[in-house]
């Protein structure tokens, strides 16, 4: 199992998370990296439930990547979870969505989210979001510094 | 194409400058209000007083230290308002406490950035900030002015 987790990534889209994982492997941020499948699969991690009893988490991920439209629990539900709980409250969640689907950006927004970015459809255009999405949560924002 | 609108919340004139010419050079057009302490902040977000046809930004650009309110009380003004809660704030501050930094999230911040000292690293966080909350994120629309 994988204790130390800097990015989270919750989709289920296979090639959406093929290309993702690809991306920040390119920049070298994926060393940490866990991908789950589904909202519930995420939940499980973040709380240490499930198949991820026993999990230290005291390591917290650098950031979460959540897709918005998932099987099970969808992106809103995961993160309304993480938003409520004192211990998982800080942690940064980047709300992903493909450009077709038409939800409400502003209520993630005042639902904690910490930012939302809609998928490119063209590859390198999304190569280029997935790559500077991951520099700017790895590298330039400050982290929840934590006990 | 509407522009993008930034309230930035700063005391330090050589910053704001800085900050202003740095977005001159953004892909985007930016428009750029400035407001000198916590509490004029906070009017110009509730249209008070002189701001009373002021603008909801799109995007915040928060310093901590400030006269009048600090930038937390500012911060966790608009995150504890239904109407503005929305609006994305970055807290761009010299500071890189865990206390500051800390304070900063638990109070639903959505970034943390350190300003840096030197001039043309500081123009580059200024770039990446453009970079990622221009070009890659998407905005809620401020319905009232769009």
């Amino acid at each position: 199992m994988m204790t130390e987790v800097d990015i989270l990534l919750v989709e289920d889209n296979a090639s959406d998370a093929e290309m993702t994982i690809d991306a920040l492997k390119k920049s070298g941020l994926a060393n940490k990296l866990l991908h789950v499948k589904d909202g519930a699969a995420a939940l499980d991690f973040i709380f240490a439930e499930g198949a991820y009893t026993g999990r230290n988490t005291a390591y917290k991920p650098k950031v979460i990547l959540l897709d918005v439209k998932m099987p099970k629990l969808n992106g809103i539900e995961v993160l309304q979870r993480i938003r409520t709980d004192e211990h998982t409250k800080t942690i940064p969640v980047v709300m992903l969505t493909s450009s077709k689907e038409d939800p409400d950006i502003k209520t993630c927004y005042a639902l904690g989210v910490n930012s939302y970015v809609v998928k490119p459809v063209e590859f390198d255009e999304f190569q280029k979001a997935i790559t500077e999405l991951g520099l700017y949560w790895m590298i330039v924002n400050q982290q929840t510094q934590y006990e | 194409m509407t522009p993008i609108h930034i309230l930035l919340v700063e005391d330090n004139e050589g910053d704001i400058l800085l900050t202003r010419e740095a977005f001159k050079e953004a892909k985007i057009l930016i428009k750029l209000s400035v407001v000198r302490d916590g509490e004029e902040a906070v009017n110009f977000l509730t249209k008070q007083g002189e701001y009373l046809l002021a603008e909801v930004p799109d995007l915040l650009l928060l310093d901590i230290n400030l006269p009048k309110k600090n930038g937390h009380e500012v911060l966790q003004f608009i995150k504890g308002d239904e109407g503005l809660k929305h609006i994305p704030v970055i807290i761009l501050s010299t500071s890189s406490s865990p206390k500051d930094v800390n304070m900063a999230y638990s109070h639903y911040v959505n970034c943390f950035i350190t300003k840096p000292l030197d001039v043309n690293d500081f123009i580059g966080v200024i770039a990446s900030i453009e970079n990622f909350w221009i070009s890659i994120v998407r905005l809620p629309a401020n319905k009232e002015n769009k």
